[in-house]
């Protein structure tokens, strides 16, 4: 069948690196900007890094879209361990855009905080060719490959600023953790591989059946099962669900802000697509064992995201605690995706609904990534230098010291508390119809319920930039008495700008808040997005559901 | 947004239903680019906004062809893959309702002042009137549901940002508890899209909804999803408590629309979606509806009776007056309906009126108590006429228009529920009871202190609150072409429950409902030489008698 097709594609390299070019270009980009960093120490200076990753986003873009254009069947390349099919495209869609956006939140930031260097966008660029890697693995060698990719750049990210503890601690915790879950999912591929002789996604699924014809004893057993559970460890807690969540709050804390925005849209994505291609494309006749752990993780995910982000006081953490909740609404989605196929027998009705979960999945995957980098972005502008003011007294009057800012925020937020006429509102409620069509109303019901909860903190950091009184003064005297905080203010303002290209900061009213031209586009066209995505839901329908249609056929 | 789609059917030459949504949209654009520090401007471009969807709507209203049951000025156009549609249509009983939204935002608006931020301020306002307008129209169940939620993101922030006291508490407390209530809302709405999807795929039409022949489980549980979000919304007795502190707390222009036009949010829903769409569930569960609709008008009258600020007594009144309508709805006949689509409009334009003046008061003299107040009639004669005449259409004095509302809906409740009615009478007596009491307490007796300089009514203020007042009269004097314009309409509804209800008889024939409404016509036009003279002047005692 397909794999046949894909025999003679591999036969013919040249046309599987150009169905790779979109990660080879990140990828190669990544190694050619810290190539020419080197060798010419004057472009380690501020514009040129990020430039180079914009465009190097950009030309991603430009070669996906011609893949897109070209397409007309999945295809398996490189001996059968990759898939290029829509899906595949779409994520990597969603990674180019991340790193996009989140390239040019790093400018102003690098520029604020006093670092320089490439080691930022060539970290990253690699991290995102790593969850490129990961959304179209159909092995799971290349999968835990992807993953590790992904992961060691975005640990040593968590680490880059240099002069905070909290970033090093973050990383620490980060890594430590992040080994953990990756052992345990080496340990799963292990155990997988024991049961079925295979880490292929198709060998894997192919297995099936066999245990009945006795020849593989080995198919049905606890092993088997163990590996699948270590497997959907690993997903989880790349994805921060509960109860592998633990590490998020502290590490979002931590890290540097825009790395956040980064690991909070693209690590994810390229989590749930994982996931997804894991789970649906090679363990798909296990839907019956892994379908229900998937409920309670949702469950889980949404009611502890919800419930402990009203506690916090730090914005940052809030926002980690909503990352939660909002994993836990795409974990909805995968579930509503395997429902459609009860008994696997893959029944016209059946993939339709497959179809709406994996619609519903792709969708909140996009939205989520604008809206995410949408917020994390202002909060790297209003962190202010020392990227430490995330306090919520901080954000108190942001509204009058900073009425853009403060307006692109609300509309971030009211976006993800799921806002009609925002994408945030769509992606819930495709989700919703999804579950509700795979018949898991109650798991609809108390994922809205989540939702309403999670709206509390929303509304928490609304209030404290709109409607908290004598704002400015309060947050002046808190930031100013911090030592740390004046010590590097001083040291700055000395040292006026050198030669900035594309314009260091607007400096508003409060001359604590410097709106870097770059950061404020990017989030605008964030906002942009997210209004677009929501008031015009024929806006890319067709490309969604062929990528839907692709991941639910595929196998 | 409103203009990109592509249009598939369009019933009238001009899109009528989508300007009255654009009009305040284009406001909200062009508020946008004005300078804040210009007020001027920026309240005159809301009022023009304001004013010119106003205008359409009562032009909408004029050329409405009576005496049909169906929806008018259907305009739709496809949005999206999602099976949601861009789909607004107006009938009898959404009519008014548009009317009422298109009078009650200009009126609010010349009648108050922000006193600070004027450009976010009425930039709120026009996206809350944009929604209000396409919550009352939108005849596809998502797209109500869209508009239901976003009226809460203005309202949210006009509370929070230009409100009274414990504004952020209120406006917290008012967006939480609406948007939980109405959560399940849309689990509901998905879930019934996908058990009554037709063979070509999903659609949110309710005339196609309608049809469903869901379980009645399904049916129960989807209407309770339902019935939770417009209860809250109304709100019906045990989940009324936002309202109090909202009402109280939000300026005063946020409380005529909270309480004008918000609300009726609520009730509107129960009538489209809730009767419309389940109607053999909500036969069964009338008698419960019933009850807590009567619970509330007895229990907001009781608790206004005791209030001891004047804004809070309104908003309490609104509790019961809001139980009247319900317990129309569910009397489940021609008499009970027509009676709450009037009261909706009624409450809407009494209630109004009654926040304007509190907050005048509030704004000359700084308190709202009404142990600070009195003799405010001396100081201010004008004042204390307007406030008289409105006190008494919300006690449904006959001849002015509270009475035609709450005497249809009083009909109608008798025949289904009769010993209900007769509790839910004694909100009558209990409205007169707390109203003319806070009447006699701030505007009669000697004016001490501030109370004694009190500036009236300005030629202004006047003008910006008779086209309530004319409303309140002429609705009462001649109630007719408003019941003309309501009648086919539920009656088509009653007739859509029959057909769908086993065994469903309505308590009385049909012929009884006709001699109810022409009498009562007869009744108020009879009322029209002694009730409205009498009102206008005498102030408080002597109407007040009549009233009991």
């Amino acid at each position: 069948m397909i794999g046949l097709i894909a025999q003679d594609f591999v036969a013919v390299p040249e046309v599987a690196w150009s169905l790779l070019s979109p990660l080879l270009v990140l990828a190669i980009g990544g190694i050619i900007l810290i190539t020419i960093t080197s060798v010419a120490p004057p472009l380690r200076g501020r514009g040129f890094p990020a430039a180079f990753t914009i465009v190097a986003a950009a030309v991603a873009g430009w070669f996906l879209r011609d893949i897109w254009i070209d397409f007309d069947e999945p295809q398996l390349i490189v001996g059968d361990a990759l898939a290029i099919d829509r899906f595949t495209l779409w994520v990597w869609g969603t990674i180019g855009v991340a790193v996009f956006l989140v390239a040019a939140l790093f400018d102003g930031y690098l520029r604020r905080e006093r670092f320089d260097g490439p080691e930022w966008y060539v970290l990253m660029l690699m991290s995102a060719s790593g969850g490129m890697l990961m959304a179209a693995a159909q092995d799971l060698i290349l999968t835990f490959l992807g993953l590790e990719i992904l992961s060691i750049a975005v640990y040593v990210l968590a680490a880059l600023h240099l002069r905070r503890t909290d970033s090093q601690e973050a990383a620490f915790k980060y890594f430590v953790l992040g080994a953990l879950a990756s052992a345990l999912f080496l340990y799963g591929i292990a155990l997988v591989y024991g049961a079925t002789g295979s880490t292929s996604l198709n060998a894997i699924a192919a297995t099936r059946g066999e245990n009945a014809l006795g020849l593989n004893p080995l198919e049905d057993s606890s092993m088997m099962l163990a590996g699948i559970a270590l497997l959907l460890i690993g997903f989880g807690f790349k994805v921060s669900a509960a109860p592998f969540h633990m590490w998020t709050p502290d590490v979002y804390e931590g890290s540097p802000t825009p790395v956040v925005a980064f690991m909070a849209s693209a690590v994810k994505v390229a989590g749930f697509a994982g996931l997804v291609r894991v789970f649906w494309d090679g363990l798909g006749f296990y839907h019956a064992d892994w379908r229900p752990v998937i409920s309670i993780l949702a469950i889980a995910s949404l009611v502890v995201g919800s419930f402990l982000a009203v506690a916090q006081t730090n914005v940052k953490r809030m926002l980690a605690y909503s990352s939660i909740t909002h994993a836990g609404f795409m974990l909805v989605a995968v579930e509503a995706l395997a429902g459609g196929s009860e008994g696997f027998a893959a029944t016209g009705e059946g993939l339709l609904r497959s179809l709406a979960g994996a619609e519903a999945l792709l969708f909140y995957l996009l939205a989520y990534t604008l809206m995410t980098i949408g917020s994390f972005g202002v909060l790297t502008v209003a962190g202010r230098r020392g990227d430490a003011a995330h306090s919520l007294d901080d954000y108190r009057g942001l509204s009058r010291s900073q009425p853009l800012l403060a307006g692109l925020m609300a509309v971030m937020l009211f976006a993800q508390a799921g806002v009609p006429f925002t994408s945030g509102f769509l992606a819930k409620f495709r989700v919703i119809i999804a579950a509700a069509d795979s018949g898991s109303y109650i798991l609809a019901g108390v994922a809205m319920l989540a939702a309403v909860v999670a709206a509390v903190l929303y509304l928490r950091v609304v209030v404290t930039m709109y409607m908290a009184d004598s704002g400015v003064a309060v947050a002046h005297a808190i930031t100013e008495s911090d030592p740390d905080d004046a010590d590097v203010d001083a040291s700055i303002e000395t040292d006026s700008d050198t030669g900035d290209v594309d314009a260091d900061g607007v400096v508003g009213p409060d001359h604590e808040y410097r709106l870097p031209r770059t950061a404020v586009a990017a989030i605008f066209i964030a906002v942009v997005a997210t209004i677009v995505l929501g008031t015009m839901p024929w806006v890319g329908q067709g490309v969604l559901r062929g990528a839907a249609a692709d991941l639910v056929l595929l196998r | 947004m409103l203009v990109a789609a592509e249009a598939t059917e369009a019933a009238v030459d001009f899109p009528i239903l989508p300007t009255l949504v654009a009009v305040p949209l284009l406001t909200v654009l062009v508020l946008l680019f004005l300078p804040p520090s210009r007020a001027d401007y920026v309240k005159l471009a809301a009022l023009a906004g304001s004013v010119i969807t106003g205008a359409v709507s009562i032009y909408l209203m004029w050329t409405f062809a009576v005496g049909e049951a169906g929806f008018q000025f259907v305009s739709r156009y496809d949005w999206g893959g999602l099976g949601l549609s861009l789909y607004l249509g107006v009938d009898g009983i959404s009519l008014f309702l548009v009317v009422l939204t298109g009078i009650l935002f200009p009126v609010s608006i010349v009648t108050s002042d922000p006193h600070h931020d004027p450009k976010p301020y009425y930039l709120w306002m026009m996206l809350l009137m944009a929604g209000s307008m396409g919550a009352f129209m939108a005849l596809d169940l998502l797209l109500f549901f869209m508009f239901f939620e976003i009226v809460l993101v203005p309202m949210y922030f006009l509370i929070g940002g230009w409100g009274h006291g414990n504004r952020i508490y209120s406006a917290m407390k008012f967006f939480l508890y609406t948007m939980a209530a109405s959560a399940l809302m849309l689990v509901g709405i998905a879930s019934l899209a996908i058990l009554a999807a037709p063979e070509d795929g999903l659609t949110f039409d309710v005339t196609v909804l309608a049809q469903h022949d869901l379980s009645s489980t399904a049916s129960t549980l989807i209407f309770l999803s339902f019935a939770l979000a417009f209860a809250v919304k109304v709100p019906l007795f045990p989940v009324h408590t936002w309202l109090p502190d909202a009402h109280t707390e939000a300026p005063t222009a946020g409380s005529v629309i909270l309480a004008g036009v918000m609300l009726k949010l609520g009730t509107y829903g129960m009538l489209r979606f809730g009767v419309y769409l389940f109607p053999q569930v909500v036969s069964d569960l009338a008698p419960v509806f019933i009850a807590l609709g009567v619970f509330g008008i007895v229990y907001g009258a009781a608790v206004a009776t005791m209030q001891s600020d004047l804004k809070r007594l309104v908003a309490y009144s609104s509790v019961a007056h809001m139980g009247f309508i319900v317990l129309g709805i569910f009397a489940l006949n021609n008499q009970g309906l027509s009676g709450s689509v009037i009261q909706m409009v009624n409450h809407g334009v009494s209630t109004g009126a009654l926040f304007i003046l509190v907050g005048w008061i509030y704004e000359r003299r700084h308190t709202r108590q009404i142990s600070a107040l009195g003799g405010l009639q001396k100081t201010a004669p004008l004042m204390a006429g307007v406030f008289t005449l409105v006190m008494l259409s919300s006690i449904g004095l006959p001849g002015l228009n509270g009475f035609v509302g709450e005497f249809l809906i009083l009909l109608g409740a008798f025949s289904a529920a009769r010993w209900w009615t007769v509790v839910a009478v004694s909100g009558v007596i209990l409205a007169a009871l707390y109203l003319l009491w806070a009447y006699q307490r701030s505007f009669h007796g000697p004016a001490e202190g501030d109370n004694a300089t009190m500036r009236d009514l300005s030629p202004g203020e006047m003008l910006g609150i008779l086209p309530l007042l004319g409303l309140i009269v002429f609705m009462g004097v001649y109630p007719k072409p408003v019941l003309d314009r309501i009648e086919p309409s539920v009656d088509a509804l009653i007739a859509h429950v029959e057909s769908n209800v086993e065994g469903f008889a309505e308590a009385e024939p049909q012929e009884v409902t006709r001699v109810g409404v022409e009498g009562l016509v007869a009744v108020a036009e009879e009322a029209e030489e002694g009730g409205e003279e009498g009102a206008e002047d005498h102030g408080g005692d002597g109407a007040g008698e009549e009233g009991e």
